[in-house]
């Protein structure tokens, strides 16, 4: 066994351990044993509670995402591309980027209702910015000699929007989409929590009303594990997609 | 942007919009969206209620003390796991955990654990905006220029003095960097907690107004928080171009 | 002797069209006229009322200190930029912008990193419309004429800067232009790759009956591999002079470098460019 994978296993060991014995201690009624919240989590895996309250969560993270990488490219590429474009869109998605858009919640609650579009917007308002402000800076940051390659090999506008600036783009692109992705993430577990509880939110709300802290660490676990998870993937998997693909412009 | 000739100014844009939200306003096409010129003498009207500055004065607060301990504790840490590889595998993992967790999901803990105030929001502001600050003091430390530190050490320089007058200030711009993300994902922080605890600072503010449905008002506090956030963020994009100028040229 | 003279007589571009020495005797045929050609980037004047002519078949060399408008003009000629006033003829017709009768060949390679060599370098002909099939044979062809059989599947990271450059060229050659047009092709290269490059590029000139203009910043590199040399001077920019070094083509790769003739005429460009440099 590797020294890296040791290490990682020792470091689980450890701050499982120190949350088992701070359980025990108890350091505060409200908080479970590492062991009860496991076993917890376990019940709740095997009863299928786990199982439907994810396909209520997952539905309007989805969507989201959906809606906001198809919407976030097109405008990312186009903001890119046009200098009008870039003029009339990028100050607004600037400002989205470093604003608590949180705050716009209450609002989309009064105007949409409690229901799956209000989820849907929270989840889209925190992913599109960092997708379209990735696309934008991909796009107009493609390397210039490429674009004159194109040209000068008599490349229409559509031929060179396709087969140089998109695909020289797409790894910015991807790294985009992850980041909207783990926005994402925040902005449905803040929707379940904030406008209705359905799902993972549902059972965080729950277990806490009813004091049954163990249930209501494991689903909080859980959404971390699984979140933690799915980028891990996505990075790992950006890695693999484009290995070669931001080396080999000029001699290195 | 170029018009007739003419250079158009980087945001000259919002005017745009803020006339197209007057007009949207205006049409009276829904009740959401009042007339721009209405929220702005709203905005005017509140400014100086004791509810709105009590509301900034707490949110300030929390943000600053948040943003103080994820500075005070992120940096020496991000330093220490740069200089020794143990602490630095041990931590890692988790650190990178953290930076990509949702974690929203972990203010409902906060809330049984720290109560429903000010401390549950401190700590959030915290979680929000420590991760990236020990990774960027991490990734500035690594960097150093290798015969600097050999320097030091040909001239005899203690543990204490080699980090506080070489490691800091070789990491110097890396650690500016991550501390203004930081900052940024802590405005975040702030109003993701205070949302979800709701009866302090502005969460208390939103509460009100929604229930009472003044819209108006509603509009007024997030143009004054966007444009804060807008400002802050901004702020600290200049004072990190202030000193690039020494991280090109070591 | 009398050859020598020649090529060391320094002729200004309109005095050479009537130079009975030339190539082709009288009636000069030439690829590609440059006519009154100005240039500004706002209030810069990168090039100023510059004419040349670069005849059928040979290689030209725009040689001058950096910043004196030369990857501007060949930009201009390829059609990627517009002049501010003058005009650009090839074959006779006005340039109206890039052209299947030109083909580029860049400095940094402008490979696709994520295309395969033989992609990279049917990618012209994909643009054109050729299908697959056919246009993947011709590459094939041009991979093997530039020596890079058995790296098709290759990609670009995976090559060394001078089998990328050999790439860009292949790229260029199977459009199959009458004009091939390379902007300091061989900067990004290693020495010994370059000086292999420079024989290869002496034989492809000979062999494919294509005109050549080539940017280089290099006096040797320029002396060596061209039929005619155009010195460019900045600022803004015009040509200072045209040189036909002829005496020792026929010398062979081996002896070219010690040539006398070739060792003159290096001294003589530097001796007027040195006060071009900082």
């Amino acid at each position: 066994m590797n020294r890296s994978l040791l290490l990682k296993l020792l470091s689980a060991a450890i701050v499982f351990g120190a949350w088992e014995i701070a359980g025990r201690v108890p350091v505060s009624y409200a908080f479970p044993t590492f062991l009860d919240s496991m076993t917890a989590l376990f019940a709740m895996s095997i009863d299928g509670t786990l199982l439907r309250a994810y396909g209520e969560t997952l539905r309007p993270l989805v969507a989201g995402i959906a809606i906001s990488a198809l919407l976030g490219i097109v405008i990312g590429l186009w903001i890119g591309l046009s200098e009008f474009c870039d003029w009339l869109f990028s100050p607004i998605f600037i400002v989205m980027q470093a604003a608590p858009l949180a705050a716009l919640i209450p609002l989309l609650v009064m105007a949409y209702g409690i229901g799956l579009t209000s989820k849907v917007f929270v989840v889209c308002i925190m992913a599109m910015p960092v997708i379209v402000l990735n696309t934008a800076s991909a796009v107009r940051n493609t390397p210039s000699s490429l674009k004159e390659m194109g040209r000068s090999f008599l490349g229409s506008d559509f031929d060179i929007v396709t087969r140089i600036i998109l695909p020289s783009a797409s790894p910015i692109i991807f790294s985009g989409l992850r980041l909207g992705i783990s926005a994402g993430f925040i902005g449905a577990i803040l929707a379940e929590l904030k406008i209705t509880p359905t799902g993972v939110g549902d059972i965080i709300t729950y277990s806490r009303s009813i004091a049954d802290y163990p249930s209501m660490y494991a689903a909080i676990f859980s959404i971390i594990l699984l979140a933690v998870l799915f980028l891990n993937l996505l990075e790992r998997l950006e890695g693999q997609l484009f290995a070669g693909n931001n080396r080999g412009y000029v001699s290195d | 942007m170029t018009l007739l000739g003419f250079r158009l100014p980087g945001f000259s844009s919002l005017i745009l919009w803020a006339l197209l939200w007057e007009l949207v306003g205006r049409l009276d096409l829904t009740f959401f969206v009042p007339p721009l010129s209405e929220v702005v003498v709203t905005l005017v009207q509140i400014l100086p209620t004791p509810a709105f500055l009590s509301a900034l004065g707490e949110t300030a607060q929390a943000f600053l003390l948040g943003v103080l301990a994820a500075v005070l504790a992120g940096v020496p840490l991000g330093i220490l796991m740069g200089r020794n590889r143990l602490l630095d595998e041990l931590l890692l993992p988790w650190v990178n955990i953290f930076l990509s967790a949702p974690l929203t999901a972990l203010v409902p803990v906060l809330m049984v654990l720290f109560g429903f105030g000010m401390l549950s929001i401190v700590i959030t502001t915290t979680l929000f905006a420590i991760w990236i600050i020990i990774l960027n003091a991490r990734a500035g430390v690594l960097q150093i220029n290798r015969s600097l530190v050999e320097m030091a050490k040909s001239f005899g320089a203690s543990p204490f003095d080699a980090f506080f007058k070489i490691y800091f200030w070789a990491a110097l711009p890396e650690i500016l960097g991550g501390v203004r993300i930081g900052i940024i994902r802590a405005v975040k922080g702030v109003i993701i907690g205070q949302l979800l605890i709701s009866v302090v600072g502005f969460g208390a503010l939103f509460e009100l107004y929604s229930t009472n449905f003044l819209m108006a008002h509603f509009w007024a506090v997030l143009i004054v928080l966007f444009a804060l956030a807008f400002a802050i963020s901004e702020l600290l994009a200049h004072l990190e171009r202030r000193v690039a100028y020494y991280a090109a040229r070591r | 002797m009398q050859e020598t003279t020649v090529a060391m007589s320094r002729t200004e571009s309109a005095r050479r069209d009537a130079d009975p020495s030339g190539p082709q005797g009288a009636a000069v045929d030439n690829a590609v006229s440059v006519r009154c050609v100005s240039k500004t980037f706002g209030s810069v004047e990168a090039l100023k009322n510059l004419s040349l002519d670069f005849p059928r078949g040979e290689l030209t060399s725009l040689l001058g200190p950096s910043g004196c408008g030369k990857t501007t003009l060949l930009k201009i000629i390829a059609g990627l930029l517009e002049p501010s006033s003058g005009r650009v003829e090839v074959g006779g017709e006005a340039v109206t912008g890039p052209g299947p009768d030109r083909a580029f060949v860049f400095q940094d390679f402008a490979l696709l990193p994520w295309a395969s060599v033989l992609r990279n370098v049917a990618f012209g002909l994909e643009l054109r419309g050729m299908a697959k099939s056919e246009r993947e044979a011709i590459a094939e062809k041009h991979i093997c004429e530039v020596g890079l059989a058995g790296f098709e599947h290759s990609y670009p990271h995976q090559l060394s800067g001078g089998m990328r450059q050999r790439v860009g060229l292949a790229r260029a050659l199977a459009v199959d232009a009458d004009v091939l047009l390379m902007d300091e092709p061989f900067s990004a290269v290693d020495e010994q790759t370059r000086r292999k490059f420079q024989e290869d590029l002496l034989d492809l000139v000979r062999n494919e009956r294509k005109t050549f203009i080539f940017v280089t910043h290099s006096i040797e590199e320029a002396v060596y591999v061209s039929d005619q040399i155009a010195i460019l001077l900045p600022r803004p920019s015009r040509v200072s002079e045209i040189i036909r070094p002829s005496g020792f083509r026929d010398k062979g790769a081996d002896n070219l470098r010690r040539d006398p003739e070739y060792l003159d005429i290096v001294d003589s460009i530097w001796a007027s460019l040195r006060s071009y440099v900082e």
